[in-house]
């Protein structure tokens, strides 16, 4: 079937099979490889993107459910001029990662977090996340991140 | 892990739907938000030839008041119910179990109607419709029926609903002045629920004491026989089938209800 996703604002249109999945669709077809697939069962959160803005799990979505929408990756996030998003800075800032191979998953989680909750508290943040697992276990930078990024004071 | 090879189809209608039901019988499945559907034909535990994807059905979102009934529209998701006002006021448990399911992205793709009908023994929003005296509305070919909660669940994953009919509803009577609690016991956050206990009122529902999800009789009956909540809860696991895991042996599960039942009877008297 011929699948039309707007990428990142770029629509990207491939003709794919029915029962491809959109982290595929994003890595393979769109070339946007910052999405990572972990556990490929919905529970680690590393294929976290933003489909209509909000998070969702894209090892559990089908490129075909995502016909006709717009979705978001990491890539998607920095401006023209690879400026960083908030939400990256703080995660750099902050030192929200270690392997990093969880940290797209956990950045998009924390956009769509911080759309609903411009202001959380940390334990918010956590139970936010609790979709995302890091298995450094470096989740106390990565909480810090995110208050960070949401303006308010990181207390150590 | 990619499902095996199936035809996907998309329904403007709810009658589109059901024609595309009728047409392939049980060799097709509904698709919803596709948060239960999808893992299992990630599995191979599920294998349709055709997916008939829901999407496009609007008019199956939907919260709203109608007289003294709540009235859900199938296809709601749970960050949806979570987060509307007329279910927050007049069906908080509903409100509430919405927002303790999965995680914030399971909750933007899971749907109500698709969670109940997959009727998985430990999920979290089967329990609490039980509790709420819930009710479920399906439309096929032969019109549309109403199935009480207490009958919808036949075993693990199994209902009344036939393959070309689809769950367009769910209606639960307004909770005016019941009190409510939900208690859910897991081992990591987003862990199905080892044991979980949905009260609305002097109504119990339970979550993974079975091979369904069920209510507490016996201590609903000691409850509307005066008997204290201590007393009441020592009951919850009378009449239940808890399995035997590594991680949870059945005898700790029977343990967990009692605890659990007695926490959220007094939670919701408070």
């Amino acid at each position: 079937m011929r699948v039309t996703i707007e990428v990142n604002g770029r629509t990207v249109s491939e003709e794919v099979e029915d029962r491809m999945l959109l982290v595929h669709f994003l890595r393979e077809q769109a070339g946007m490889t910052a999405t990572n697939i972990g556990c490929d069962t919905t529970s680690c959160g590393a294929c976290t993107v933003l489909l209509d803005g909000e998070s969702v799990k894209s090892c559990t979505v089908l490129a075909a459910q995502a016909d006709g929408h717009a979705v978001t990756t990491l890539e998607g996030l920095t401006g023209p001029d690879g400026d960083l998003h908030p939400v990256q800075r703080a995660f750099r800032e902050q030192h929200g990662l270690q392997c990093g191979f969880c940290t797209p998953g956990m950045i998009m989680a924390s956009v769509s977090l911080l759309a609903h909750n411009p202001k959380p508290t940390r334990e918010e943040v956590r139970t936010g996340l609790e979709g995302n697992l890091c298995r450094c276990t470096g989740y106390h930078n990565i909480v810090n991140a995110v208050v960070d990024a949401s303006g308010q004071e990181v207390a150590q | 892990m990619i499902p095996a090879q199936f035809r996907y189809q998309r329904a403007n209608t709810v009658e589109e739907a059901l024609a595309a039901l009728a047409e392939h019988g049980d060799e097709a499945k509904p698709l919803a938000g596709g948060h239960s559907l999808l893992p299992l034909m990630k599995l191979r535990l599920a294998a349709p030839e055709v997916l008939v994807d829901l999407a496009p059905l609007d008019e199956l979102r939907f919260v709203r008041l109608d007289g003294d009934t709540v009235r859900i529209g199938a296809l709601t998701r749970h960050h949806d119910l979570h987060g509307d006002g007329v279910l927050r006021e007049h069906a908080p448990l509903l409100a509430h179990v919405a927002g303790e399911v999965g995680d914030q992205q399971v909750r933007h793709r899971g749907t109500i109607g698709g969670s109940l009908v997959h009727a998985d023994p430990a999920a979290d929003l089967a329990a609490a419709l039980l509790a709420c005296d819930g009710t479920l509305v399906a439309r096929g070919p032969r019109g549309e029926r109403e199935i009480p909660a207490t009958e919808f669940f036949l075993g693990p994953f199994t209902t009344p609903l036939e393959p070309d009919e689809l769950l367009t509803e769910v209606r639960l009577p307004r909770q005016t002045g019941r009190g409510w609690a939900f208690e859910k016991f897991t081992r990591r956050a987003i862990d199905w629920a080892i044991v979980g206990v949905a009260v609305c009122g002097q109504s119990v529902g339970l979550v993974n004491m079975a091979g369904t999800p069920l209510r507490a009789s016996a201590t609903e009956r000691a409850l509307a026989s005066g008997a204290p909540i201590a007393e009441a809860a020592e009951l919850a696991a009378e009449g239940t089938s808890p399995v035997d895991e590594p991680h949870a042996t059945a005898e700790y599960r029977r343990h967990l209800a009692r605890v659990l039942t007695a926490r959220a009877l007094e939670a919701a008297a408070a």
